[in-house]
């Protein structure tokens, strides 16, 4: 491997912080940590680091529960491990992170995250404030919300994608832009 | 008499219920990974104390962030505050937001559209 071409290539990304492993709650709690007192070193403004930090605990979370699916079990090795990036260019953040997914999830995961990207900033609002109060919630408490936040806070659509990896799994990546 | 005390962790706020003096106080960041799990103790505690419940009961609700997890807790808290209103007793809450922070004065808004209880809106300075 070529390290110097890997240090290129995050350095012209201006990567800030990346990591690719398991997701375990230890972690979370270390990035989150990372990333605050970076933000924090580049005297960034409290708008800007509140709405990159709770997009971020979002992202991460997501990929934190994604872990415990027990459809994954079979699969442990690759299904387990996931990437995660941040990023800033000029004014803007960017968080991109990437997991493996069953590809009979593909279908409804996409078709979520294309009607939230077909809403206006007014229409997120109210689908968010819909889903908070429908009364459903997963065992974690999270019940569905965490996409229509990232929408609703950065007002930016989530750029995704899959690309098919065998005839179980799709690898998902999902981009997230953060401007002031 | 119930007291609830939690201290605050990085993921976690902290919480402050006195049944008897009709408080309860949430503060601080609220991002855990399980939060069913973190605010279960207040959802119950608030479930007995609405058999006789102090009046006024007063809220105050101080959040620097928190994540979808524990949004529907935190609707969850409120629709058990709502219960002790409808009932007949004063219940003021108590929303605060840091200046600029339009994302939680917001979603102190969005509760105040699902649940029947007034809100009051607080600004506070940054520190």
């Amino acid at each position: 491997m070529d390290i110097h071409d890997f240090y290129d290539k995050m350095d012209r990304n201006n990567i800030l912080l990346s990591f690719k492993g398991d997701i375990t709650a230890e972690l979370l709690t270390s990035i989150l940590q990372i990333i605050e007192s970076k933000m924090d070193n580049m005297q960034e403004e409290p708008k800007l680091r509140k709405k990159v930090y709770i997009v971020l605990v979002e992202l991460l979370q997501n990929l934190y529960h994604h872990m415990d699916d027990p459809s994954l079990e079979a699969n442990a090795e690759m299904a387990r491990t996931a990437i995660f990036m941040i990023g800033k260019e000029n004014s803007h953040y960017n968080v991109i992170t990437g997991n493996y997914i069953k590809n009979d999830r593909v279908p409804m995961l996409k078709k979520k995250m294309d009607e939230i990207n077909a809403l206006s900033p007014e229409e997120v609002k109210e689908h968010y404030k819909r889903t908070l109060n429908n009364g459903q919630m997963s065992d974690k408490g999270g019940g569905g919300l965490g996409m229509i936040d990232i929408a609703r806070r950065t007002g930016k659509p989530l750029f995704y994608d899959f690309v098919p990896i065998n005839d179980n799994f799709s690898f998902f990546t999902l981009n997230v832009v953060i401007e002031q | 008499m119930e007291v609830i005390t939690i201290e605050s962790s990085p993921k976690t706020p902290s919480i402050k219920f006195d049944s008897k003096q009709g408080k309860l106080e949430i503060k601080g960041r609220s991002i855990p990974e399980n939060s069913v799990e973190f605010y279960k103790p207040l959802v119950e505690s608030l479930e007995r104390y609405a058999s006789a419940p102090t009046t006024p009961t007063q809220v105050d609700i101080q959040l620097e962030y928190f994540n979808t997890a524990s949004s529907k807790c935190i609707l969850d808290v409120l629709k058990r505050l709502e219960t002790i209103h409808r009932q007949g007793n004063q219940v003021i809450i108590n929303w605060y937001y840091e200046e600029d922070d339009e994302d939680m004065r917001e979603a102190g808004e969005d509760y105040q559209a699902i649940v029947n209880l007034t809100f009051n809106m607080q600004q506070v300075e940054l520190d």
